[in-house]
């Protein structure tokens, strides 16, 4: 039989990896068919709504429900009293520490959920929260964590201030904990004999995900049954059922988790947050199902925050650029809770991988984690955990260096990359970088802008400026980065006891379309576009022909979630492993089809051929539906398969970054006329997807640097809980991006992909960050704080005297 | 509170409805019509993610009551195109991938159906203003703004072959 389609168009027709193939999600989004949990309405759902504190620290001397119940329409309203005897009123956090789910006695920060009303709908709720009577004596308010330390005030009246935390000894009774990697008394010897030395204290302000969807939950128990279904904006929705089995004492199988889609999580909807476990008691109690969707103040205000990091680093390097030494420590401010989301045994994530890109032969880091009057969280905004701020330290560390050496930033970067042929690479705090071609990527990128060009018309418009000609500047941001993503090897990660494998269950269908469920969820990432496309790569079904299914943990198999831009690292890998798995049967039906031995037959992308007889195949059509209508001696019949994949390492996507901006300096207004990112994620999947995941972290990486910001006053009320005060980038402030690429596979993840969802964010800070920094370096500037607000960026210019 | 009836017309379909005098738009829309497109991303006119157009303008149905709809012509999402004949800025929006997680997408699309009503022929400088009162978190905007002016261009010329 003469095959008609040549096998380029066989190619072609899988959309498999490197297919730049459209969403297969858009059909319902653009249509109004997305289902997101504001979406489910159940028969004889009531909603609820929280009391909130508005003090940042008081005791809770009572609280007055009487006149809210009596309201028409209110079903119940929920206290501490009422969570006790449930052992719900704490909740065990991700970090190992607990925290309130209603107020026990005291608030901790301005926001803190008090009490939980149920009413027939969200305008007879709302009154009754106003109805509530809570009397409050407000106590003294710490928003700064140097004065915590110092403070005979004490936050966690719930501690004894003499036992270990959850990460060891705590130095004071608002101290979380201490955090060390490397060899402190070494590093200090290298910076003390070092021929120059760069100090510099940075602060990584409080910032926050903000996804366009806040959070929320539908819980709805079934008592004839004894089930209960939870909805809700859950990126790790397996975990969310093992923690709501271990709270609320119900079996896990009687327990269904869904996460439907999710509108953005960017790190916001990995915790448990309390509004989740008083929708489910509330459901309990009530016997109905239960609705909590919070609002944007309420998401702003008491959802996790990101960063708030206190940096204080020293380096060190000879005459010539080569860098001996690092030091870094932090002083990490977790607010009222420590609710990090972060791997059990990493309090503060992955900062130890902040000597960067950089081949640094010694170095420490020091983390104390601090208590505050703040909202908990300290997640990873759009990033692996806490590698942004670590990536922030070490690229803002280089720009202090070159200033000090008096030396080119780019050349700087250049002396001291990680060399291609030294990966795998073990860095000093402990990382095995996989693998990298930086000084490649380094090349492409500065030749791609012309960098010694801007760096002349740069020299050019000082001297400008300086004659008066002109009232702007122009700064060229630098920045390289290596990411870490793809938690983890189970022997050193996990959630709550959790190990941070992911997993993939296939079933081909006789008719030779499939399904796959995995344990992940996409929150706009394209999961049912790009998973479709590895396993349309590994199993010569096309993509269009498989079902991509996740966030329903009575069907999906268990894994760990979406977040740290883990889900191509690992549940990629899953799902590839699975695919072989599905292989590896098709290719013993295929040999007794073909009436040949195993290993006479091989793969050639959508079939299986006799070696060297390649007219004589069997599509994986034809080998589906032998698989269902076929006895096959010593083979059960059907074709599914199932992997569970523990990484063997973390992946490090790296890339290089160039911004070139205007700054105003009487209006501090900065103008990003060119923004260039080379991203080096291995392999490809969708390039169409890269690029779209590159310029939503480029346009997040934008809003941290130059505005986005959680700000509390003294009094520790939080400045900005609304969209007027919190900056959220619109179309007007975001320039076009121009992206390009490397490609470095990852040598031991089943098809070399490495993740890039977050890199950009990571990259990205810090390059708009060093753009502003590095225009006002000809005129004496060293560093100042993020967030590079209009205002902040006209008090730089004020400070070095340039509107004199 | 006493609940009002309220008439309007909705993606071309008269509805009648009873309201309270307080409830806001968009929970008429989603809740008691079954339009759950448009959605809610901050109840403060901010984010763009509940809008509708209403009698020829771009309205933030979140922060409207639904009794000051009385009477009016309301177009969402769901009244631009069918699953089997997509309105061209919904087939822009997929070509392009002018969306991610999809929450801003139905306001986004109904706001840039108005805005090429009011020039047809918008510079990408029109469309990122013009589209300044959406946020998308995802997206960055160029993808979404390349969506918008390949519509544009599409609807353009598809004017000029029928004159």
């Amino acid at each position: 039989m003469k095959d008609e389609v040549t096998r380029e168009e066989r190619v072609t027709n899988l959309k498999g990896l490197g297919s730049s193939r459209k969403r297969v999600e858009d059909a319902r989004f653009t249509q109004g068919k997305g289902h997101y949990v504001d979406d489910i309405n159940l028969p004889g759902m009531l909603t609820g709504d929280f009391v909130r504190s508005p003090y940042a620290h008081a005791r809770v001397k009572s609280i007055n429900i009487d006149a809210a119940m009596a309201l028409d329409g209110v079903v119940a309203v929920l206290t501490a009293k009422d969570l006790e005897p449930l052992s719900l009123h704490w909740m065990p956090t991700l970090a190992g520490d607990k925290q309130m789910v209603l107020a026990d006695g005291k608030v901790l920060f301005q926001g803190q959920e008090v009490a939980f009303v149920v009413a027939k709908d969200r305008y007879i709720a709302a009154d009754a929260v106003e109805l509530v009577e809570v009397e409050y004596e407000e106590l003294p308010v710490i928003v700064d964590p140097f004065k915590s330390l110092q403070s005979d005030v004490v936050l966690r009246e719930d501690l004894d201030p003499n036992a270990p935390g959850a990460h060891g000894p705590r130095k004071h009774h608002n101290h979380i904990f201490t955090w060390e990697v490397g060899d402190e008394d070494g590093t200090n010897a290298v910076i003390d004999d070092a021929d120059v030395v760069a100090t510099e204290e940075m602060y990584y302000h409080r910032t926050h995900p903000c996804p366009l969807e806040p959070c929320g939950s539908v819980a709805s128990m079934d008592k004839v049954n004894g089930k209960l279904t939870l909805y809700g904006t859950f990126q790790a929705p397996h975990v969310v059922r093992t923690v709501a089995s271990l709270l609320s004492g119900i079996e896990e199988h009687n327990i269904r988790v869904v996460s439907p889609d999710i509108g953005g999580g960017f790190g916001n909807k990995v915790g448990v947050y309390p509004g989740y476990v008083c929708s489910i008691v509330a459901s309990i109690v009530t016997g109905v199902p239960v609705k909590w969707v919070e609002d944007r103040m309420e998401n702003l205000m008491s959802t996790a925050f990101a960063r708030d990091y206190w940096m204080k680093g020293k380096i060190s390097a000879t005459k010539e650029g080569k860098i001996t030494g690092l030091h870094c420590h932090v002083t990490a401010d977790h607010g009222a809770f420590d609710a990090c989301a972060d791997p059990t045994k990493f309090p503060a994530g992955f900062m130890s991988i902040c000597t960067g890109s950089y081949d640094i032969p010694i170095a420490y880091l020091g983390v104390d984690g601090v208590y505050t009057n703040k909202a908990p969280g300290g997640v990873s905004y759009r990033c692996s955990f806490r590698v942004t701020e670590a990536v922030y330290f070490i690229e803002r560390m280089i720009e202090v260096l070159a200033i000090e050496l008096n030396m080119d930033a780019a050349e700087l970067r250049r002396i001291n990359f990680i060399k291609k042929e030294q990966f795998p690479y073990d860095s000093e705090l402990g990382w095995e970088y996989d693998s990298g071609d930086y000084h490649t990527a380094w090349e492409k990128a500065l030749k791609a802008v012309d960098y010694e060009g801007l760096r002349k018309e740069q020299a050019e418009r000082v001297a400008a400026f300086k004659r008066g000609e002109t009232r702007t500047i122009m700064g060229i941001g630098l920045s390289f980065f290596t990411e870490i993503v793809g938690a983890g090897p189970v022997k050193n990660c996990d959630i709550l006891g959790m190990g941070m494998f992911d997993s993939c269950e296939i079933r081909i269908h006789p008719t030779g379309s499939a399904i796959a469920r995995l344990g992940t969820i996409s929150q706009g990432q394209g999961h049912a576009t790009t998973f479709a496309q590895i396993l349309a790569s590994e199993i010569g079904i096309p993509a269009d022909s498989i079902t991509i299914e996740e966030g329903d943990t009575d069907t999906a198999p268990y894994g760990l979630g979406t977040y740290g831009s883990r889900s191509t690292p690992v549940a990629g890998a899953a799902t590839a492993m699975a695919g072989r798995k599905i292989r590896a049967k098709a290719q013993m039906i295929a040999a007794y089809l073909l009436e040949v031995h195993d290993d006479d037959v091989e793969f050639d992308v959508d079939r299986f051929v006799i070696k060297g007889a390649p007219e004589r195949f069997k599509t994986m059509g034809e080998i589906a539906y032998a698989a269902y209508n076929q006895a096959i001696p010593g083979l059960e019949p059907g074709l599914e398969a199932v992997s569970y994949y523990d990484p063997p390492n973390m992946t490090y996507p790296f890339g290089a970054y160039v911004c070139v901006m205007d700054i105003d300096v009487d209006t501090g207004v900065p103008k990003i006329n060119r923004f260039y990112a080379l991203d080096d994620c291995g392999t490809r999947i969708n390039p169409m997807v890269i690029e779209g995941q590159i310029h939503g972290g480029l346009t997040e990486a934008l809003a941290v640097a130059l505005g986005q910001e959680i700000a509390y006053d003294e009094m520790g009320n939080c400045k900005t809980a609304t969209l007027m005060d919190f900056f959220l980038p619109t179309a007007w402030e975001v320039p076009n991006f121009e992206t390009d690429f490397t490609v470095t596979p990852s040598p031991h993840h089943p098809i070399g992909a490495k993740g890039v969802g977050e890199s950009p964010h990571v990259g990205g800070v810090p390059c708009f960050s060093n753009a502003v920094q590095d225009a006002f370096r000809p005129f004496g500037n060293r560093h100042t704080n993020m967030p590079h607000d209009h205002w902040r960026i006209w008090k730089t210019a004020n400070d070095l005297g340039l509107h004199d | 509170m006493t609940n009002q009836i309220v008439k309007m017309t909705v993606n071309g379909e008269k509805k009648e409805i009873l309201a309270e005098p307080r409830e806001l738009l968009i929970y008429v829309l989603r809740e008691k019509l079954g339009l759950s497109g448009a959605h809610v991303g901050c109840e403060t006119s901010h984010c763009g993610a509940c809008t509708v157009e209403i009698d020829g303008k771009s309205v933030k149905s979140c922060t409207m009551f639904a009794v000051q709809a009385e009477g009016a012509k309301i177009t969402t999402i769901e009244g631009l195109g069918t699953p089997d004949n997509l309105h061209v800025l919904q087939e822009n929006f997929k070509e392009h991938h002018g969306l991610q997680c999809g929450y801003c997408t139905p306001g986004m699309i109904t706001r840039a159906h108005r805005l090429l009503q009011e020039n047809p022929n918008p510079t990408e400088e029109d469309v990122r203003f013009g589209i300044s009162g959406n946020i998308c978190r995802c997206t960055g905007y160029q993808n979404i703004v390349k969506s918008i002016l390949s519509a544009a261009a599409e609807l353009n010329a598809a004017k000029e072959a029928a004159q």
